[in-house]
């Protein structure tokens, strides 16, 4: 059977690569402090020895788009090429090319399907920065296979944040039945509060300090019943038009189960939104 | 309204660099243009198909027309398309983040609830 080796949960702030990379005048002075927080983080993925990364991420409209909109899908290819035109333009990102664990998403397609999930799926899936921003900062060479896993986070209607706690559930039942010996971690990107294209955005800190605040904490304790208290499709408008991103938090946090307590925490407040990471070690912390 | 043929105009010119400069240089010939042969081309067929019945509203063609992103955020298209694209057209004429802030602040008569951006 498969191991969960680590769930881990961060934003995924496009301009990482760029403001990492920057040398001289163009380096912002958040960059040294940035980079520290994410080489420490990296270090709890490389401590796991994974052998496969389940990836759930939100597609930006590149590939997804409102013809023919899913709520959740699954990549089930052998490679997958990564980022896209307009995000080399926006924020640097380099080309990539990553494999796939077609193996590992069939199983979770079937065994979704009949979970009560009606998955999409893709054979062509060109990924986009919520997946591969994760994979520069956490896993840079990208020398593992995935099995991405995208969400609706961004076109009405979308499904409601409960939805997205038992599709977390789900996919960790899904993972730990899969009867293949290998070391599986479970990855997914969200977003505090957020605003784009909005009156709020940009602004010296992310619009909505207080729910941030209040989100990390959920998110650290595993406290899944508080968060679902307060957290719906309607008030996740508050802290920025596009926090619904916070929903995939909530998946992973569904991933990690109720109570679990993340065994890294860490956070930093940029401009524009705060940057937070999480990691669970389910089957204790490895030496 | 045609949210979904606003969104599908700032999706379609986001994602090729030509149709971005164009749009930039030449908006008002460049709405007129894609209305004619982009708005009712069904995506991603290599033969041609086409819809029948696509077409702006006055109020939407002027916004697109006049680059206008404080209308298209009152009629719904959807705010993460508008900047995006809004910022591949105009952030190189500002310093850093010169552009997103002057955006963000040509909006602030608006306060929740924001237009709705469902389709």
């Amino acid at each position: 059977m498969a191991t969960v080796a680590a769930v881990i949960a961060s934003t995924h702030h496009p301009f990482y690569y760029r403001a990492s990379t920057a040398t001289g005048a163009d380096r912002p002075p958040f960059a040294d402090e940035w980079v520290a927080k994410i080489t420490a983080f990296r270090e709890t993925l490389t401590k796991a020895r994974p052998d496969i990364l389940v990836m759930v991420g939100s597609d930006h409209f590149h590939q997804l788009w409102l013809d023919n909109m899913p709520q959740f899908l699954v990549g089930k290819a052998p490679y997958f090429d990564a980022n896209w035109y307009n995000e080399e333009r926006e924020f640097g990102l380099p080309r990539m090319r990553l494999a796939g664990d077609e193996q590992l998403a069939a199983h979770i397609l079937r065994n979704g399907l009949d979970a009560g999930f009606d998955l999409a799926f893709s054979n062509e899936l060109r990924i986009d920065h919520s997946i591969t921003c994760p994979i520069i900062t956490l896993r840079p060479d990208a020398d593992l296979p995935i099995v991405p896993i995208y969400t609706n986070i961004f076109a009405p209607p979308l499904p409601r944040p409960g939805r997205f706690v038992e599709l977390g559930r789900t996919i960790r039942q899904l993972v730990e039945s899969w009867p293949i010996d290998k070391r599986v971690a479970i990855i997914g990107t969200g977003h505090l509060s957020l605003e784009l294209g909005g009156p709020r955005q940009f602004g010296a800190h992310g619009p909505d300090p207080e729910f941030d605040r209040k989100a990390v904490d959920w998110i650290a304790s595993g406290d899944i019943d508080g968060c679902l208290s307060e957290v719906t499709l309607d008030s996740l408008h508050l802290p920025g038009n596009a926090t619904h991103g916070f929903m995939d938090f909530m998946l992973m946090m569904g991933v990690a189960g109720a109570g679990a307590k993340a065994d890294h925490v860490d956070s930093l407040d940029l401009f524009h939104t705060m940057e937070a990471y999480f990691t669970w070690y389910p089957n204790g912390a490895p030496s | 309204m045609s949210k979904y043929l606003l969104n599908k105009f700032l999706y379609t010119v986001d994602r090729d660099p030509e149709l971005v400069e164009r749009y930039r240089n030449d908006p008002a010939g460049t709405v007129t243009w894609w209305e004619a042969e982009v708005a009712n081309q069904l995506l991603n067929c290599a033969v041609p198909e086409r819809s029948t019945w696509q077409s702006f509203t006055d109020a939407e063609r002027k916004a697109l027309r006049e680059h206008d992103h404080v209308a298209l955020f009152e009629l719904g298209a959807h705010p993460f398309l508008t900047l995006t694209l809004f910022i591949a057209m105009f952030e190189r004429d500002h310093g850093p983040l010169e552009y997103q802030k002057a955006y963000g602040r040509a909006l602030q008569t608006h306060s929740l609830p924001y237009p709705d951006i469902a389709t």
